[in-house]
């Protein structure tokens, strides 16, 4: 089943590469390889279970421990069924292109490597989407964005790819530690190897660390995140930002944490600084920013910044268990609840370029009048997104803070101040966007069509959803299957 | 003498001697029937090979070694030139001499061969020249391009220096050890230091064949003046055999500490400057040559760890066997382009030519080491390899290379992918065009091919 999800979209992305379809058709098979990717998740879903789930496994180079492995626990199927939704609604938006063909064949490969990067259960595999990622996100921002998108474009690519190298090694020297060699992160999660204190346990973790972080991003390798961002088509800015930077927290969970917890405890502490310093750095750096999708693209610096806060706190081997999961539970809602509201406001942001060419904020101004479903989208992503309560960011901050004050009260007093600074800074956004006097080169400014009010109102009815009744979210999270038991001493 | 064990070779030498005579009598316009004579016989030799394969034994009074690394190395040798040789039809049409171009390929190619085998120094030294005298005169092939005669005249004077130290250090350990033969030296010589003088002059002969630092600028003149399918050939198929011959020659000394480290310091000075030069290239095919230093330096990795990682044997034969795959594919571009070469000029090719860009990206990605692409395992390998011994740092240094590395390689892809289309592009066509899509797909194929490549290949040597 869980195969079925990767390899549809990838074979629709080949048939949108050979066969000449027109444009229409293009977006709906786009459309709809995700669409059935999410079915197939779904019926996963439903079937239930305990710990990883749906597994199958066919080899691949027996000799090195390297096989197709699928399976998922409640953790990465959450991440995949949104990296899923995401997708259909990234396809479905409609976009002026040219090679519109090209462009939706991207789409679905992309959309096949996201869910099979969170449904695989072998490293090497998961190495081999990681990278994938890449490729993908280069052509669709370097072909289809605008502005320095080609400079953007290899910025990120090569930022990313010194990252991901990291972690080949990392996950390398994992398998090679293991009493036979194998990438079966099942194995390696049960029995983790290099427990001990010393050198190259630290040396990997900070591998992971800075591989994953790059990806996140976290301060201070977050520079490739604003330029691709601001230079990508809408869609594009959604899937990087909605999927690809929780491949990073996903990875930062799935391999350190679950794979090496001894040394993760060891160095939680700088982790949960580094955390704090990305929660304030991406606050403060998007208050100042006049351009909307830099603004936007930053408070992902922020908000993954919560993310990693969580994920360190929750691998700490401090405090009480419960408020290490509720740490951890945070941060996956964190992931979701991002993907979801952020996904929404890149679309709104490429809802504005389609209709002005312009992301300069002081240029807007009084959109309310002339379009009020885009101000009522943009609001509610804003609000959600700054943590107000009753929708999904606020559960995740909620939670984050509240196992942050059981371990480390003063990183979760410094890092509240993140909140504050955000809060600001949307509101300061809507307010310049929407109300106050239309400048005259605004005239005209139509609002959202049918589909695009569809979409994002999809999106955001499950904000809504999680923010009022979260119980069935965090029920299919299960973070305390994922918190590893440390032996005495770790 | 057990005739039958050098099957494979003595067919590749008489296949050459044949084809010699069928150009003789052939008119100018038939000689694309070489090619396929050449073809013919490289398969033939393919097959015998195959037919040997689980042999370990040596052969000919001790002088040639039938293993593992020979077994892969009659396979592939044969099989790259094949597509090398796919390549000159069309390119070589109105040369003169067409039909000869396939008989000196035949030698070059029965050089590299008894490289790879050689259990002998005096083989080895054998092996060496006839691979380089060939290889001298199929870089100047057209000879009147002077950046063709350039390349062969500087691929001859590295050449001749480093064959001069070949035969030089051959003589020190000879007459420090008193023999040249392996299953003799193995393991007993390397104490004196003249000994270890000669052998270190052997492997800068070996360098020069792999275009390792110091000996490695004849690489990208090369690959700039030879004809493609010459070029193709030249940094590919000399190379893996060379590489073969350093693994067996520094698999004789384990013991000698100071070995591995001196190939750790060439492999990390390689993989450096092959890439901090290729960087500032504005000719492709210069760019593919500094790149093929780069990768050098990278498979060099593998032989650094000799008898202490047991995967380094497939590692390296691994690694440069996927590493030619994608050179070939990339210089069958070049070919198909009609060696169209100023990175400027493949502004917007996708448009015009997307079958060729799209190969283009392929054989580039999959040297950067993009996965699933065969490249990534081979480089997997490498790492796997080197990681786990006292040389981890060498992988550290892989992975700060392959970045670099991909920078300068979508210099090239990005503008042909990205730009708006520029002027008319003539291609070669026919056979040619036909080679790029069948390494395309072998490279592709051997994403799945490397499982059963990988299980089947014993990690061991003779001596």
């Amino acid at each position: 089943m869980l195969t079925l999800a990767v390899l549809i979209p990838l074979l629709a992305a080949a048939v949108l590469a050979l066969a000449p379809v027109g444009a229409g058709a293009a977006r709906w098979t786009a459309t709809g390889a995700p669409a059935l990717s999410l079915l197939a998740l779904i019926a996963v879903w439903a079937g239930g279970g305990e710990g990883f789930r749906a597994v199958s496994e066919v080899p691949w180079i027996p000799t090195l421990g390297i096989a197709w492995r699928v399976g998922v626990d409640g953790m990465s199927l959450a991440l995949a069924l949104m990296s899923a939704l995401i997708f259909v609604a990234a396809s479905a938006w409609p976009m002026e292109l040219h090679h519109p063909r090209s462009y939706y064949a991207w789409m679905a490969f992309l959309a096949g490597v996201s869910i099979g990067l969170f449904v695989t259960l072998d490293l090497i595999i998961f190495y081999v989407f990681f990278d994938l990622s890449l490729v993908g996100m280069y052509f669709l921002i370097g072909r289809w964005g605008h502005g320095e998108a080609q400079h953007a474009a290899l910025k990120f690519f090569v930022y990313t790819l010194a990252g991901s190298l990291l972690i080949l090694i990392g996950i390398i020297v994992l398998a090679l530690n293991m009493p036979e060699m194998t990438f079966d992160m099942r194995a390696i999660i049960d029995s983790p190897p290099l427990a001990a204190a010393g050198m190259v346990p630290g040396l990997i973790f900070l591998a992971f660390v800075v591989g994953f972080g790059i990806k996140t991003p976290v301060f201070p390798v977050h520079t490739w995140l604003p330029p691709a961002h601001v230079n990508a088509p809408g869609p594009a800015s959604a899937i990087l930002a909605g999927v690809l930077l929780k491949m990073g927290t996903y990875g930062l969970i799935r391999i350190p944490m679950q794979m090496m917890p001894e040394t993760f405890a060891r160095w939680a502490l700088p982790l949960a600084v580094v955390g704090v310093i990305s929660i304030l750095w991406g606050s403060i750096v998007a208050f100042a920013q006049d351009n909307l999708k830099r603004r936007i693209a930053y408070t992902s610096v922020n908000h993954m910044g919560y993310t990693v806060l969580g994920i360190a706190v929750a691998g700490s081997a401090l405090g009480s268990e419960a408020a290490r999961q509720m740490a951890l539970t945070g941060a996956v809602v964190e992931m979701i609840a991002h993907g979801l509201i952020t996904g929404a406001l890149f679309l709104v942001a490429g809802a504005v370029w389609q209709r002005a060419g312009d992301y300069h904020l002081p240029n807007f101004g009084g959109l309310a009048g002339p379009a009020p479903r885009l101000t009522g989208a943009a609001t509610l992503a804003a609000f959600a997104s700054l943590g107000l309560p009753g929708l999904a960011g606020f559960v995740a901050e909620l939670h984050i803070f509240l196992g942050t004050f059981a371990v480390y009260p003063w990183l979760g007093a410094i890092g509240l101040l993140g909140i504050l600074i955000t809060a600001a800074l949307f509101l300061r956004m809507i307010r310049q966007m929407f109300f106050g006097d239309m400048p005259k080169e605004r005239a005209g400014f139509t609002d959202l069509t049918g589909t695009e009010t569809a979409l994002l109102a999809g999106l955001l009815a499950l904000v809504v959803l999680i923010g009022i009744w979260p119980a069935w979210l965090l029920e299919l999270i299960d973070a305390a299957a994922l918190i590893p038991a440390l032996g005495p001493g770790g | 003498m057990p005739i039958g064990d050098l099957a494979p070779e003595l067919t590749v030498l008489l296949t050459a001697v044949a084809v010699l005579l069928l150009a003789m009598v052939l008119p100018q316009r038939r000689h694309g029937w070489c090619a396929g004579l050449a073809v013919l016989g490289l398969g033939l030799s393919m097959a015998l090979a195959l037919g040997q394969a689980g042999a370990e034994r040596l052969t000919f009074s001790g002088t040639y070694a039938l293993d593992p690394g020979t077994t892969w190395a009659r396979l592939a040798i044969p099989g790259l030139a094949i597509l090398c040789a796919g390549l000159a039809p069309r390119w070589l049409a109105t040369d003169r001499r067409h039909g000869e171009f396939y008989a000196m390929l035949l030698f070059s190619t029965l050089g590299a061969l008894a490289m790879a085998g050689a259990a002998d120094l005096m083989q080895l030294v054998m092996g060496v020249l006839l691979s380089s005298v060939t290889g001298y005169v199929l870089a100047a092939y057209h000879r009147d391009w002077e950046i063709s005669l350039e390349a062969g005249m500087k691929y001859f004077l590295v050449g001749a220096l480093a064959n001069a130290f070949l035969v030089i250090g051959v003589v020190f350990v000879m007459g420090i050890a008193g023999s040249t033969d392996y299953a003799t030296l193995s393991g007993q010589i390397f104490e004196d230091p003249l000994a270890l003088i000669g052998l270190t002059l052997v492997l800068t002969g070996l360098f020069f064949k792999l275009g390792a630092v110091p000996v490695h600028t004849w690489v990208p003149d090369v690959a700039e003046g030879a004809p493609v399918p010459a070029a193709a050939f030249l940094t590919v198929v000399p190379k893996l055999a060379g590489a073969v011959a350093l693994f067996r020659l520094v698999h004789l000394a384990p013991g000698l500490a100071a070995l591995p480290l001196l190939i750790a310091l060439v492999a990390a000075a390689t993989m450096t400057v092959g890439n901090l030069t290729a960087i500032w290239q504005d000719d492709l095919r210069r760019l593919i040559g500094w790149s093929s230093v780069s990768q050098t330096g990278y498979a060099l990795m593998a032989v650094a760890v000799v008898g202490v990682a047991p995967m380094a044997l497939p590692a390296l034969l691994g690694f440069m066997t996927v590493y030619g795959l994608a050179n070939v594919v990339a210089f069958a571009v070049v070919a198909e382009l009609r060696g169209r070469t100023r990175i400027a000029d493949y502004r917007g090719l996708l448009r015009a030519r997307p079958g060729a860009v799209v190969a283009l990206t392929l054989a580039f990605l999959s040297l950067v080491g993009i996965p699933p692409l065969a490249g990534f395992l081979g480089k997997f390998a490498l790492f796997s390899a080197t990681l786990g011994t006292g040389f981890g740092w060498l992988a550290v240094v892989a992975v700060a290379n392959t970045v670099v590395s991909l920078f300068y390689y979508l210099r090239v892809i990005a503008p042909a992918v990205f730009a708006a289309p520029e002027g008319p592009v003539e291609t070669l066509g026919g056979l040619a065009r036909a080679v790029l899509w069948i390494s395309v797909a072998i490279l592709v194929g051997a994403t799945v091919l490397w499982a059963p490549f990988w299980a089947s290949l014993g990690q061991g040597l003779l001596p």
